[in-house]
């Protein structure tokens, strides 16, 4: 059952989508510069690690979707990593709980520079419906250095995507720690 | 006295549409000599509200619902966990939120308190401050014997998953204990609904675990319909049922394919992920959202189904019925598979009967519980669909309900679209008093919401809990006994959702 349709599979059309409809030229371009300035910074790609900071597990639904063969992250270089260790952007979800608080802290302090964090999701921007608990810091800005929002609630993979080649885009150098 | 008896015998307090009876605090104490002679009384929930203690429970022979309350006198109250091993956690949770004791628990190490709030008892209607105290060490439970050692795991984990700590005790390669220490999600959900509108907290049940977001959603909405006495449009009623199903689909898609891909089988993997995406898309294209959040509302639904929603996801479930048979028979035929996932994770009957585990953990396990038959609720009363139980209790009976589940999901979509009511899908809500109570069968189980509006419809008191807290204490006796290295494959079976019990 299986070897017929791998081998179906290996002369058949991809199931990936094309790279998102909705700003085409903008994703060509973000890829050829993401050519250029990763592989100037890093290597020709990104390794990132997820983080749920408290999330209601909405986020991580629409990022483990990113990896799926509609999305197909690995065509872009970025690929999700086990350890901060490992890792060039730390892609936060949730309204950063205070039980997180040091984990987090823990995990950027594990990863090596150049680094970006990313917080995904409206949560993660400012706290979103979560803002004012005693339980949460209301942001993942309020414990780590945030380089790029992308809201949404959740984004979906098409915005984290985006948001993601967008990252590479930046002008800026990488934020450095500081010492 | 039986428990039953002794609780009905308790003042009623007029919640609808199960009834809730205040009992004295010395009748509580009874209570859980009472409950010891009669195992088929549930417990399914455990809370409190300043100075007060509540428990819901579940006559399994009627599958009625019996709400009990009982003053804490003092702070204390007796406890029920040495009866109800499922009452444990409550306990924890009831002294870290509210400050309650309960008088000879089973255990009373903290819970969701950290000790980085910055307070104590942040609900218990007086906190009191602890800026900048020290978190304490949590302790965990003590394993002795030769050659034991700890591996501590989280809680930030290697996967994209939610946050948790594992405390695994493991002789070689056996894990002999393992201990779940949960909390790292607490939001504080359950306080920023106090004091709000039943409208304005509906967008918190649907965020106290994303991806049972139309469960939760629809188990608030049905307790503020009850204590209100809304009636729902039936339009309402039907798109409730096909987001739900649909919620069961794109989820038990997600489940199969991850179990398979934790045994380092990818194919079925690659295969749910793409026929979920073509089911959440249809979900966007019929709700506006992938995940259906915040359309189930107290008085409805809205907005109503888009034009051409209906097409969408019937043409999403076709494809996923279409492929079902062969990604089943890939998962049947390849040994490899199927060594990883029979007799993996074995969870007793007895163990998912003492406590009351619904969904897949409990079906796959013998407990032929659902809520949408039993006590059951529109539209499920007409649609009556077929429970799927299986009675290997391993991983690979958690597979077959959800993989029988699916199809039967399938089945009540196209029913509901196929005559779906016309008319408005959202109702009025009056501002009154009132108090009430539901229970809505959500992709992993019953999700419970007990709630107390005062006049002007602000929310006073409420409780909502997950099917996952009578389900991560199974997964702990699930797993010893089991490899190290088996642990995904039995935590994925499993699925608990860490958010809807962090609260």
């Amino acid at each position: 059952m299986l070897w017929p349709r791998l081998a179906r599979a290996l002369v058949g059309r991809p199931l990936t989508d094309p790279a998102p409809a909705l700003s085409q030229p903008t994703i060509a371009a973000l890829g050829e510069r993401l050519a250029a300035t990763a592989r100037a910074r890093l290597g020709r790609s990104l390794s990132i690690r997820e983080i749920d900071s408290g999330s209601c597990n909405g986020c991580e639904l629409e990022v483990n979707a990113l990896q799926n063969v509609a999305y197909d992250l690995e065509r872009f270089g970025l690929r999700f990593v086990a350890s901060p260790k490992h890792a060039d952007v730390l892609l936060v979800t949730g309204p950063a709980c205070r039980n997180m608080a040091e984990a987090m802290e823990r995990a950027l302090a594990c990863t090596p520079e150049p680094r970006w964090v990313v917080a995904a999701g409206d949560c993660a921007v400012d706290g979103g419906v979560f803002k004012g608990s005693y339980a949460v810091h209301g942001g993942v800005g309020a414990v780590l250095p945030v380089d790029l929002l992308i809201p949404g609630c959740p984004p979906s993979p098409e915005q984290l995507l985006e948001g993601l080649l967008a990252l590479l885009e930046a002008e800026a150098p990488p934020r450095r720690a500081t010492p | 006295m039986s428990a039953s008896t002794l609780i009905r015998a308790g003042a009623p307090q007029g919640a609808q549409p199960a009834e809730r009876y205040l009992l004295a605090a010395e009748a509580w104490a009874r209570l859980p000599a009472a409950l010891l002679a009669e195992p088929g009384l549930a417990l399914l929930a455990l809370w409190a509200e300043p100075g007060m203690v509540h428990a819901a429970f579940l006559e399994e022979a009627s599958a009625a619902v019996l709400l009990a309350s009982a003053p804490a006198e003092g702070g204390r109250y007796a406890a029920l966990s040495p009866v109800r091993p499922g009452a444990i956690r409550f306990e924890r949770m009831i002294r870290d939120l509210w400050g309650l004791t309960a008088e000879d628990a089973v255990d009373l190490r903290p819970w969701l308190d950290h000790g980085r709030w910055e307070l104590a008892g942040p609900m218990s209607g007086q906190p009191a401050a602890l800026p900048g105290a020290e978190a304490p060490q949590p302790a965990f439970l003590p394993v002795e014997g030769e050659g034991i050692h700890q591996i501590p795991v989280g809680p930030i984990h290697a996967g994209v998953i939610e946050p948790g700590h594992f405390r695994f005790h493991v002789q070689g390669e056996v894990v002999v204990r393992l201990e779940a220490r949960l909390g790292y999600a607490h939001k504080g959900t359950l306080s920023l609904m106090l004091g709000k509108p039943a409208r304005a907290a509906a967008a918190f049940a649907a965020r106290l675990s994303g991806d049972s977001t139309v469960a939760h959603g629809w188990a608030f909405a049905a307790a503020v319909e009850a204590a209100l006495g809304v009636a729902v449009p039936p339009r309402a009623v039907a798109l409730r049922g096909v987001m739900a199903e649909l919620e069961r689909v794109h989820n038990h898609l997600n489940d199969w394919g991850f179990i398979c891909n934790d045994a380092a089988f990818a194919f079925p993997h690659a295969r749910c992920g793409y026929l979920r995406e073509g089911v959440l898309r249809a979900c966007a294209a019929a709700f506006g959202h992938r995940l259906m959040m915040d359309r189930v509302l107290p008085g409805g639904v809205a907005p109503d189904i888009a034009a051409g929603g209906a097409a969408a996801i019937l043409a999403a479930l076709d494809a996923v019925e279409a492929e079902m048979p062969a990604l089943l028979r890939i998962y049947d035929s390849h040994s490899s598979l199927q060594d990883r996932m029979v007799g993996t994770g074995f969870l007793d009957p007895d163990h998912a009967a003492r406590f009351a585990a619904g969904g897949f953990v409990g079906r796959g396990s013998g407990r032929g519980f659902d809520a949408r038959l039993r006590p059951g609720y529109a539209p499920y009363d007409w649609l009556l669909p077929t429970i799927a139980v299986e009675t290997g209790g391993d991983v690979d009976a958690r597979v077959r309900v959800r993989v029988a589940e699916l199809a039967a999901s399938i089945g009540i979509v196209r029913r509901l679209l196929a005559d779906l009511p016309a008319g408005e899908t959202l109702a009025p809500l009056p501002a009154l008093a009132g108090e009430g109570s539901a229970l809505i069968e959500g992709f992993r189980g019953e999700c419970f919401a007990w709630l107390r509006l005062d006049e002007s419809g602000v929310i006073r008191g409420l409780f909502l809990r997950d099917p996952s807290w009578l389900q991560w204490p199974l997964l702990e006796a699930a797993i010893a006994g089991n490899i190290v290295a088996d642990f995904p494959l039995c935590n994925k079976s499993f699925n608990c959702s860490y958010s809807g019990v962090d609260l």
